[in-house]
């Protein structure tokens, strides 16, 4: 079976969060980035076991200049065969999703596999776009997968609990919790990735929206200590003060 | 500008996911018209949210492609230059969809109504807000439910009329349905109460003591990462970076430490409480309110005083 798996590079989940750019853009100055984790951990991962149980490839493709290289590697590292990076400036989920649509297009793909939401935008709505531009189907939230290539059975997130699904054919996913578990890649893994191919296409979409400014919520109030003896004075402070219950 | 608002049905009436999508349109343009999927009692309950037209779909739809299918030709029929959702599971799936239908541009999330042609919406899981310009004549807009609320705003009763589209046939089959709460009610991501437990709980069977507080809230039920990782909750309860995001107007979180993490899932609600008993905890930095206390004595005797109140 043939595998895409949608990788972003995304801020570690400590980073300090400021802008630049007269707030118009992320300070990206001493942060580190990670492989997105719904990517990596939950995408990535259940592509490569699918693989290694059924034979195929798994193929990484990310938009993104050359400061995504090195997660790139590390998902390589994982266990991916092969990668592509698109080099463009990712804008918004619309350039973003048409860029991979238009790679994907002729791949043949089995499977489109892509994290949930990315930590930084979170948005999620890059898996439902290439879907809608490629007319395939796709099942959102999706948190196990079992799949010959050809039909696929997954359970996915629904509103009030999870529904079992069957596809047919060629579909595109967003992975959640409980696809898979993250894998460390081992000094075999790391090693090998540095030989693995990665190539670099030049392609370029239209962005619908942009970011006109970031900005940080007000630091919270100090919280008002309530004693343990005495949680009725708790639920009077919710019901009178906070309005919570 | 012409706003449409796709609301999810459930038993002939709107979601309150819905409704919250109605009233967001609603407040947007004053004659908003709604597409609905599924046979419908009345108008949906869409009248008194202020919605003029309700275009019933006969059938239901579980397939997003399907769903974007009949959205995108309502919007055609409507002559949309907005279409809203609800960003819950269903939503935040068709939504983006639509947006490719129509050429337009997307915001996924909005917090607030948009102000001079920009929408907030909150990124980098709650820490920061950004303010999205459209570039594209059409908007699809998805809004964050439990940030806006349902709205009533007196109207009559909406006009119900009957709508075709071509929707296409379905590669999807959607199999068993598994509630996550014992009654399915309460979905974690649109839930006004969560009481969530962590590792301070020590054993899966000592949960007796969370369930009761969230019974008598009538909360849905949540854990951390640590919880849901060794199979004490199920992986769906597990509110944090890698799992849920909830945005409660109250969380009650006993025995979670506050990993930054486990805050990144939690911190767009409104009134934070923890109980710990490690003063220490980071979690009451981020909290409104708090006991330092031991989880087996405090949420027995919260339980009872909610109780008292009704």
């Amino acid at each position: 079976m043939k595998l895409l798996v949608c990788i972003s590079k995304a801020p570690d989940t400590t980073s300090r969060i400021a802008f630049t750019d007269g707030d118009t853009s992320f300070d990206e100055s001493g942060v580190q980035f990670i492989v997105n984790p719904y990517d990596e951990w939950y995408a990535l991962v259940r592509a490569i076991e699918l693989v290694e149980a059924n034979g195929g490839s798994v193929t990484t493709v990310t938009v993104g200049d050359a400061t995504s290289d090195p997660i790139i590697r590390k998902a390589l590292a994982i266990g991916a065969n092969d990668a592509v990076r698109i080099d463009a400036d990712p804008k918004d989920s619309t350039q973003v999703a048409k860029l991979i649509a238009d790679y994907a297009a002729d791949g043949g793909y089995n499977i489109i596999l892509c994290g949930k939401e990315t930590i930084d935008h979170n948005s999620a709505a890059v898996p439902a776009m290439i879907a809608e531009y490629l007319d395939l189907p796709f099942v959102a939230f999706a948190t196990s997968l079992e799949s010959d290539g050809s039909k696929s059975t997954l359970k996915c997130e629904v509103a009030g609990g999870t529904n079992s699904v069957e596809v047919e054919g060629p579909f595109v996913l967003s992975a959640a919790k409980g696809m898979s578990e993250q894998r460390i890649p081992n000094m075999r893994g790391i090693m090998s990735a540095r030989t693995k191919p990665l190539q670099v296409v030049e392609a370029s979409a239209d962005a619908t929206t942009s970011v006109v400014k970031f900005s940080l919520p007000p630091a919270k109030g100090v919280c008002v200590m309530v004693d343990a003896d005495n949680p009725a004075e708790l639920v009077r402070l919710l019901r009178e003060e906070a309005k919570a219950i | 500008m012409s706003v449409l608002v796709y609301v999810p049905i459930k038993d002939g009436k709107a979601t309150k996911a819905g409704l919250e999508a109605a009233s967001y349109a609603v407040a947007i343009d004053s004659n908003a018209v709604a597409v609905t999927a599924g046979e419908i009692s009345g108008d949906a309950g869409l009248g008194v949210i202020g919605i003029s037209k309700v275009l019933s779909y006969s059938s239901s739809l579980t397939d997003n492609a399907q769903i974007a299918k009949l959205v995108d030709a309502a919007a055609n029929d409507a002559g949309a230059t907005t279409i809203v959702f609800s960003a819950n599971l269903e939503g935040g799936a068709t939504a983006p969809r639509v947006a490719i239908r129509q050429g337009a541009g997307y915001v996924a999330g909005a917090t607030e109504l948009p102000e001079g042609g920009s929408f907030t919406r909150n990124v980098f899981s709650g820490k920061a807000k950004a303010n999205i310009e459209v570039s594209t004549g059409k908007t699809v807009v998805s809004v964050t439910p439990n940030a806006f609320g349902v709205v009533e705003n007196g109207g009559g009763e909406a006009s119900v009329e009957g709508f075709d589209a071509e929707v296409g046939s379905s590669k999807v089959s959607f199999g068993e349905f598994t509630p996550s709460s014992a009654d399915g009610s309460i979905p974690l991501p649109e839930a006004d109460k969560v009481v969530s437990a962590g590792r301070g709980l020590k054993a899966p069977e000592n949960w007796g003591i969370v369930e009761d507080l969230a019974n008598a809230l009538g909360a849905a039920t949540a854990c951390s990462r640590p919880v849901g990782d060794m199979g004490w909750r199920p992986h769906h309860e597990h509110v944090g970076q890698t799992g849920v995001t909830v945005r409660p107007d109250l969380y009650i979180a006993c025995g979670i430490s506050g990993a930054i993490q486990h805050l990144a899932g939690v911190n767009q609600s409104k009134v934070i409480v923890v109980i710990n008993t490690d003063p220490e905890a980071p979690f009451f930095k981020a909290a409104d309110y708090g006991i330092v206390g031991d989880v087996f004595e405090v949420l027995p005797k919260l339980t009872e005083a909610i109780k008292q109140l009704s």
